[in-house]
């Protein structure tokens, strides 16, 4: 089962991500981190793919992928 | 979380865990990532020198772990040469925006890539001066309004932006040259495989290379992050044609 | 070693060689392109890097690039290209690097003429570049002296890790005269060089940058660097004495071949029994102000006269050494014309005589 793991710390709520994600399992949470941004997260982990995209788009590297099990490899990266 | 977990995608060793001083959405994040990614997967940081630029990337310094140098506004080609012909050994390359390389650093990067230096150039082209808040560049698009032309780029004024890429190809030296965006991950996906090759030409002591990246200024352009993806889409790509411009080939003719 | 005649500008070349420069980023200049066509062919020899670039400005920017990597870089170039590698003098001097710079003085400003002058003491001394730095300031007189102070240049460099220039006048560099190098250059030893950017390995990365937005760390590396000129105050201030004795009525202060040509003044004024002194600055920067002050005030000193070959630049620190104890004076020709020693004498002489006129006793107001 793939998932992510958004570090708020990092994120800058420019919702980039949001816009990526294939599956639409990303929105921006109603809080705000103690910089002032609203920050991502996800809202249906169970549909996760494990594509990689949200943290390929993530300009604050700010997402981390993980499985376990078969990885599908989408593209070389 | 069990034992089997494996991770397919973390931040990458050359890449400092702090939090950067980019704006929301700012592609330079995007980018610094793509380049530390590469000198980790080529084994090469250790010997990487980098040369920062004046812009909003002089701080680049903070953020990728490897040795650099703090240049003088455009002159970025010139330490690099310096630097290169003294220790030929060393993996060199330049990080460089619109006014550092295509307005005051003009004949510095010009003359390297003629000569044919060994370093590799990451040209950030986002059509605006960012650091010092929004002014028109060389590479601004017509019409587009900045500090600097609120009234819009007038072509038959200031006449209209440089496609550095195309530039840079005319050399008859040997060179590599590619232009990529960063606005969509189909496209971030290609800009790491040019930054890769870049790269791996410098560790065959091929010839000089570089990527002009197109990437977005949300701040500067008034938009958000993700209008300004949609922008850069619409109205850069058109102008500026992704795509490789100069391989070096075989018989080390250009 | 053998006595060689040699150009100034080759002489100067081999000298940088011989103290092992290993980088030599130029641009062709007159009066000095003979430096660069006699390394395009030296340097590849002693596996050095020549490399001429597209303008002063670039290569004075490669020499930052150059120097970071720990070894011995220098150019050579003329007033108007001088002018130009400003910005990255200033850089350098902020980002403590040793680099060796060499200007060969012709008349400005502007394009001005390609004729020697001594017009650049300002922009060598007071810095054309921007911020609070100096450069250390070397000044020959004959061929030989160049070569010598070519190869202390860089052991200065490094000593302060500070920008070094050696300014002779056009013809330092166009003359020829007997030359000798010493078979192995013998130098004091320096630190080892752990600032030098060599690869993150084993370490913690680097980086060489004079960017503090830190107002306060912005202060204290500008006080590193004035520590250092201190020293170089207390340290470096190297000047040359001609027939200073307690006789002489006049103390002339100049350097460069200036000073050979108040030589022979000064012997043919001695053969006319006026007695005449020379103190030569051979380092501009630190300027030697306590030997001037203590010679000015000798007792039969009547008046300090500068000869230099501008519209007195030297001299505004030569006042300042004085400190109003006697009066200075000012000769010179400029825009590439060289006073003669005739010329010198009778600027002498004149003082002299004003002076003896009012001593006797003219009503003074």
């Amino acid at each position: 089962m793939p998932g992510i793991i958004i570090d708020k710390n990092h994120c800058k709520g420019c919702e980039l991500c949001v816009r990526a994600c294939p599956q639409q399992i990303i929105s921006m949470s109603k809080e705000i981190t103690v910089r002032g941004y609203f920050y991502a997260q996800v809202h249906d982990p169970s549909r996760c793919i494990g594509c990689r995209i949200c943290a390929i788009t993530c300009p604050d590297v700010a997402i981390e992928v993980h499985t376990h099990g078969t990885v599908f490899s989408l593209f070389d990266y | 979380m069990t034992d089997s977990q494996a991770s397919i995608f973390t931040r990458p060793e050359a890449l400092r865990d702090v939090v950067t001083h980019y704006c929301p959405g700012c592609t330079h994040g995007v980018i610094h990532r793509l380049v530390a990614e590469v000198l980790d997967e080529l084994g090469i940081r250790e010997r990487t020198l980098g040369v920062a630029p004046v812009g909003c990337s002089v701080f680049i310094y903070n953020y990728i772990n490897c040795d650099f140098l703090e240049a003088a506004h455009g002159r970025a080609p010139a330490f690099a040469t310096g630097f290169k012909r003294l220790r030929p050994d060393m993996i060199v390359f330049t990080y460089q925006g619109d006014g550092d390389l295509a307005s005051i650093g003009m004949a510095e990067i010009v003359h390297a890539a003629n000569r044919g230096e060994k370093f590799t150039t990451i040209f950030v082209n986002n059509a605006v001066y960012g650091m010092t808040g929004g002014q028109m560049a060389p590479t601004t698009m017509p019409n587009q309004v900045t500090t600097t032309c609120p009234l819009g780029r007038d072509v038959t004024d200031v006449g209209y932006p440089i496609r550095m890429a195309e530039l840079l190809a005319t050399s008859r030296t040997p060179g590599y040259i590619e232009r990529v965006a960063v606005h969509s991950p189909r496209h971030i996906i290609q800009a790491k495989r040019a930054i890769r090759k870049a790269f791996t030409y410098q560790k065959e002591d091929r010839c000089f290379s570089l990527v002009e990246v197109l990437s977005t200024c949300p701040t500067n352009w008034g938009k958000t992050p993700a209008e300004a993806a949609q922008w850069l889409n619409d109205e850069m790509i058109p102008y500026y044609p992704l795509g490789c411009f100069k391989e070096p080939n075989n018989e080390g003719e250009g | 070693m053998a006595r060689l005649l040699m150009k100034g500008n080759e002489a100067i070349a081999e000298a940088a060689l011989r103290a092992g420069a290993k980088g030599y980023f130029c641009y062709p200049i007159t009066p000095q392109s003979e430096v660069a066509e006699y390394l395009a062919r030296r340097m590849p020899e002693v596996g050095g890097v020549f490399l001429q670039g597209e303008s002063e400005v670039a290569v004075s920017n490669m020499l930052f690039g150059a120097a970071s990597t720990g070894k011995r870089v220098f150019t050579t170039s003329s007033s108007p290209g001088i002018s130009l590698m400003q910005e990255a003098i200033s850089y350098i001097a902020g980002a403590q690097l040793p680099v060796v710079f060499v200007n060969i003085m012709r008349a400005g400003p502007g394009l001005g003429g390609i004729l020697p002058a001594q017009s650049d003491y300002f922009q060598a001394t007071k810095g054309g570049g921007h911020g609070d730095y100096r450069v250390l300031v070397l000044a020959p007189s004959t061929i030989q002296e160049g070569a010598d102070l070519m190869m202390l240049a860089f052991h200065l460099a490094d000593k302060y890790r500070n920008p070094v220039m050696m300014i002779g006048d056009g013809m330092i560099g166009q003359m020829m005269e007997p030359v000798e190098f010493p078979e192995e250059y013998k130098e004091p030893p320096l630190p080892p060089k752990d600032w030098a950017a060599t690869g993150a390995k084993g370490r913690e990365a680097l980086v060489i940058k004079s960017l503090f937005l830190d107002p306060f760390l912005l202060e204290k590396n500008s006080w590193v660097l004035q520590e250092k000129y201190e020293q170089m105050k207390r340290e470096e201030v190297r000047f040359e004495l001609y027939k200073v004795n307690p006789q002489n009525e006049i103390l002339i202060v100049a350097y460069g071949t200036t000073a050979r040509i108040c030589q022979t003044a000064i012997d043919e004024l001695e053969q006319e029994g006026v007695s005449v002194g020379l103190l030569r600055p051979i380092t501009l920067f630190p300027f030697p102000e306590k030997q001037i002050n203590k010679e000015a005030k000798k007792k039969n000193i009547k008046v300090v006269l500068t000869i230099e070959m501008s519209t007195a630049q030297m001299m505004e620190d030569v006042e300042k050494a004085v400190l109003g104890a006697k009066p200075v004076k000012f000769f010179g020709r400029t825009g590439g014309i060289v006073p003669s020693p005739d010329e010198v004498k009778e600027a002498a002489l004149k003082l002299i005589k004003d002076k003896t006129r009012s001593a006797r006793g003219t009503k003074r107001n």
